[in-house]
C-alpha cells in the first residue's frame, strides 16, 4: 500500500549562468501518518530545498522540479497554484529555523498565528483568538492570553519556537515539516522543543519530516532516516538500522564526528576530510569518492566511473545504502584515521 | 518616552540658537557695506549712517544677535537705535513676541513677510509630496515584483533620466510646452484656497508640483525596490507563504510593511526641506514662497528676512527630525520597547 507521503523521483534543478545546479537529484522516499522521518546531511546537501518542494516554495522561482510528490493521493506538483495555497499550512505545515527571522517583527506573535488559522476558516477575530491562546497553552507557553499580544522580540528563543510549533499545529495538519527546529536554540531548550514535537505528533498522529544535521535529534526523534549527500539518498532506513550498522562511509562519518562523552578520551573524533562537491559540478561516479577513504577498496575504477544505486544492503529490504562496497564490514575492520590526500582534491 | 521627547526639544532649541547666530556671524564676515545695500543705490553717506543705526549694524554682531533673541522672546520695536524712534515716533512698529525682526528693504516684519511666503511653499510641498510618494511607492513596488524584466528597467531607466535634467531645465520645458504651446494647462499661478477654490488651487499647483516631485521621484523608486526587495528575501515572507496566504497578501501586509518604514524617515525629512522652501521651483514659476523670499532677500543682504527664513527652515527640519522619531516607535514595535 502507498505510504501517506510518497516522494518519487524528485528532482529540484535551478538552471543558472554557470549551468544547473542539481540541488535534489532524484530523491524518493516514503512516511506514514504518526512516524517521523530524519533528513540528515551536510549544509548544502539539498534536505531544505527538497522539504521546500513538498510545500511548492519553489513556485514561480526560476527552480524546475520534476518527479512526484503524493500527499494522501494527491500529486503536488501537478495541483494548481490555487490548490496548493490552500494546502499550505493546512494540510502540510513548516516550522523553520530560526523562530526570530521567521516571525514578522511588526506584527504580535498572536495576531501571526490567528492569521494562519484565519487563512483557511472563515472565523472572527475573536474565534481565532480563542483558538490561538488554547494553542499557545498547548505548546507550553505560560500567561498565553497576554502573550498573545507581545512581540517576537518579546520571546524568548525557545518561545519563539513553542509559538512556531503553536503555528504549524493551528490547523491541525497532517505532515509537519521541521527544518532544522532546535538548530538556533541552547541545548536545554533543544530538548524541551523536541519532546514539545514529540507529544503533540502522538496526539495528533501527524507525520513529521525533521531535517537536521543532529544525529543526536534523529536518534532520539526519528523513526526512519534518509542521509542525504550532494542532492541525493546515500543511506535509507530504519533509524535504528541506520546509525547502529551505518553501511554507507558517509553515514559512517557522520557517526564518527560525533562526539561521544562516555568514549576513552584518548580516542580521537574522526573527522570527514574535504569539502561537500559542488552542486553545479559534481564529482563523476559516486559523489562521495573524493573524500571516501574506502575507495580503494572497491575493485576497479568503480567508485570513479560509476553513480552506485541506491540498494537493499547486507541487513534487510528497508535498508538502502549507495555504495560499491559489497561489505559493510569493510568499513568497520579498519582503523584508520582518514588521512586527507591533497591529490584527490585537485582531481575535482 | 515624554523625557526622550523633551531632552529632542531642548536640543532642537539649542541647535536653531546655533544656526541663528552663524547666520549673523557670516552675514557680517562678508567683505561688503551691508547697510548701503539695506539703504539702496542712491543714497548718499548720511542716508546710509541713518540706514546702519535704524538696523543696529552698527552695533557688535553679538550684541545684534541678542538683541533678535531678545524680540522671538519678548517683542521688539523698530527702528532698533532709540535716539532715531525719539526723534520720529510716528515711524516706530512694534512686533510682538515672537518677533524675527523688520525687513527694512520690504518696509514690513518679518513675521508678515514669511505669514505670506509660508502657505506657498507649504501648498507646493504638499502637493509635491503626494505626488512623489504615490508615483515612487508604485513604481518602486511595480520594479521589484517585476525584477530584471524590461518594464522594472524601463521604470528605473526612465525616473533617472528624469533625475538627471535639472530642475530649471524641466520647469522652463513644462512651461515652454505643457502651458504655451499646447495650452494644455493655465499659466501657473499661485492662488489661495480661501480666495479661488480647491480646484484652482490644486491646478495651479500641478506643474509647480510635478517639476520638484520629478527631483525626488528616482530616489524613491528606487529604495522602495531596494526595501520591498530585501524585504521579501526575508524569512518571515518565507513564513507567510508557508502559511498559505495569497502572494498579493504576502507581499501588501507582511512585505511592504517591513519596505516601507525607511521611507517615513526619509519622507518626513524630505517634505520639512520642502517647507523651508523650494528655491529653484519657486524661482522658475515665479511662485512668492519661502524659497523666494529667500533668493530675493540674499540678493538685497536683507539679514533680518534671511535670519527668519534659514531658523524657520531649520525649525521645520528639527520639527520633522522629532516628528520622524517619535512616528518610528509607533510603527515598528522593537523601536516602542526596545
Amino acid at each position: 500500500m502507498e505510504k501517506f507521503l510518497t516522494v518519487d523521483d524528485l528532482k529540484v534543478h535551478f538552471p543558472t549562468p554557470d549551468g544547473v545546479v542539481k540541488a535534489t537529484d532524484g530523491l524518493s522516499f516514503g512516511l506514514d501518518r504518526g512516524k517521523t522521518l530524519g533528513i540528515v546531511g551536510e549544509s548544502g546537501s539539498g534536505k531544505s530545498v527538497s522539504s521546500s518542494a513538498i510545500l511548492g516554495l519553489h513556485r514561480g522561482t526560476s527552480a524546475r522540479v520534476s518527479g512526484s510528490i503524493r500527499l494522501d493521493g494527491t500529486d503536488l506538483l501537478a495541483i494548481s497554484n490555487q490548490e496548493m495555497r490552500r494546502l499550505r499550512g493546512k494540510d502540510v505545515a513548516m516550522i523553520f529555523q530560526d523562530p526570530l527571522s521567521a516571525l514578522h517583527p511588526y506584527y504580535s506573535v498572536g495576531n501571526q498565528i490567528a492569521e494562519a488559522y484565519r487563512v483557511h476558516h472563515a472565523v472572527s477575530r475573536k474565534e481565532a483568538r480563542t483558538r490561538v491562546v488554547d494553542m499557545l497553552a498547548r505548546v507550553g507557553i505560560p500567561q498565553p492570553d497576554r502573550r498573545y499580544d507581545a512581540y517576537p522580540h518579546q520571546f524568548s528563543g525557545g518561545m519563539r519556537q513553542r509559538a512556531m510549533i503553536a503555528m504549524s499545529l493551528i490547523n491541525d495538519p497532517s505532515l509537519i515539516i521541521a527544518d532544522e527546529p532546535t538548530t538556533a536554540l541552547d541545548v536545554t531548550v533543544q530538548a524541551q522543543i523536541l519532546d514539545l514535537l514529540q507529544d503533540l505528533q502522538n496526539e495528533f498522529n501527524t507525520a513529521v519530516i525533521i531535517i537536521t544535521h543532529d544525529l543526536g535529534v534523529v536518534a532520539e526523534m526519528a523513526d526512519d532516516v534518509l542521509v542525504m549527500y550532494a542532492g541525493r539518498a546515500v543511506e535509507y532506513g530504519p533509524v535504528t538500522e541506520v546509525l547502529t550498522h551505518p553501511e554507507m562511509p558517509y553515514t559512517w562519518g557522520l557517526l564518527s564526528s560525533v562526539p561521544d562523552v562516555t568514549a576513552d578520551t584518548s580516542k580521537r573524533m574522526v573527522p570527514i576530510p574535504g569539502n561537500p562537491p559542488s552542486l553545479l559540478n559534481p564529482p563523476p561516479g559516486c559523489p562521495f569518492n573524493p573524500r571516501c577513504v574506502h575507495r580503494h577498496k572497491v575493485p576497479g575504477d568503480l567508485c570513479r566511473t560509476e553513480l552506485p544505486a541506491l540498494i537493499p544492503g547486507n541487513r534487510g529490504e528497508d535498508h538502502l545504502k549507495r555504495c560499491h562496497l559489497s561489505n559493510p564490514e569493510m568499513i568497520y575492520e579498519t582503523e584508520v584515521v582518514p588521512q586527507f590526500d591533497p591529490a584527490l582534491a585537485e582531481e575535482r | 518616552m515624554w523625557a526622550y521627547a523633551a531632552r529632542r526639544v531642548i536640543i532642537g532649541l539649542l541647535l536653531l540658537l546655533t544656526l541663528s547666530f552663524v547666520t549673523f556671524v557670516l552675514f557680517f564676515a562678508a567683505p561688503v557695506d551691508q547697510a548701503k545695500y539695506a539703504c539702496g543705490k542712491i543714497c548718499n553717506e548720511d542716508q546710509i549712517a541713518v540706514t546702519e543705526k535704524a538696523l543696529g549694524y552698527d552695533k557688535p554682531v553679538h550684541e545684534q544677535w541678542g538683541g533678535f533673541i531678545k524680540g522671538i522672546a519678548v517683542g521688539r520695536d523698530f527702528p532698533v537705535d532709540p535716539e532715531l524712534r525719539a526723534a520720529a515716533p510716528d515711524i516706530v512698529t512694534h512686533c510682538a513676541a515672537p518677533c524675527f525682526g523688520y525687513s527694512h528693504n520690504n518696509a514690513k516684519t518679518v513675521n508678515e513677510l514669511v505669514a505670506a511666503a509660508a502657505p506657498t511653499s507649504m501648498s507646493l510641498a504638499m502637493v509635491a509630496v503626494v505626488m512623489w510618494l504615490a508615483g515612487g511607492v508604485t513604481l518602486g513596488i511595480l520594479a521589484a515584483v517585476t525584477k530584471g524584466t524590461i518594464l522594472d528597467r524601463g521604470i528605473v531607466g526612465l525616473t533617472l533620466i528624469a533625475y538627471a535634467f535639472p530642475t530649471f531645465f524641466i520647469g522652463v520645458f513644462f512651461l515652454k510646452y505643457v502651458v504655451i504651446k499646447w495650452e494644455v494647462l493655465p499659466y501657473p499661478k499661485y492662488v489661495t484656497i480661501e480666495d479661488a477654490g480647491v480646484m484652482a488651487w490644486f491646478t495651479n499647483l500641478l506643474l509647480p508640483g510635478f517639476t520638484l516631485a520629478l527631483v525626488f521621484l528616482a530616489s524613491y523608486v528606487r529604495m522602495t525596490r531596494a526595501f520591498v526587495l530585501e524585504s521579501m528575501g526575508e524569512d518571515y515572507i518565507r513564513t507567510a507563504t508557508a502559511k498559505g496566504l495569497a502572494a498579493r497578501k504576502v507581499l501588501f501586509k507582511h512585505g511592504l510593511r517591513a519596505a516601507l518604514t525607511p521611507l517615513v524617515t526619509m519622507t518626513g525629512l524630505d517634505f520639512a526641506t520642502l517647507l523651508g522652501g523650494a528655491i529653484i521651483t519657486e524661482s522658475v514659476f515665479a511662485y512668492p514662497g519661502l524659497g523666494l523670499l529667500t533668493v530675493q532677500s540674499s540678493n538685497a543682504w536683507d539679514l533680518p528676512t534671511i535670519i527668519g527664513v534659514v531658523v524657520l527652515a531649520g525649525g521645520f527640519v528639527v520639527v520633522a527630525n522629532i516628528v520622524v522619531d517619535i512616528a518610528y516607535a509607533f510603527i515598528d514595535p522593537r523601536v516602542r520597547l526596545g
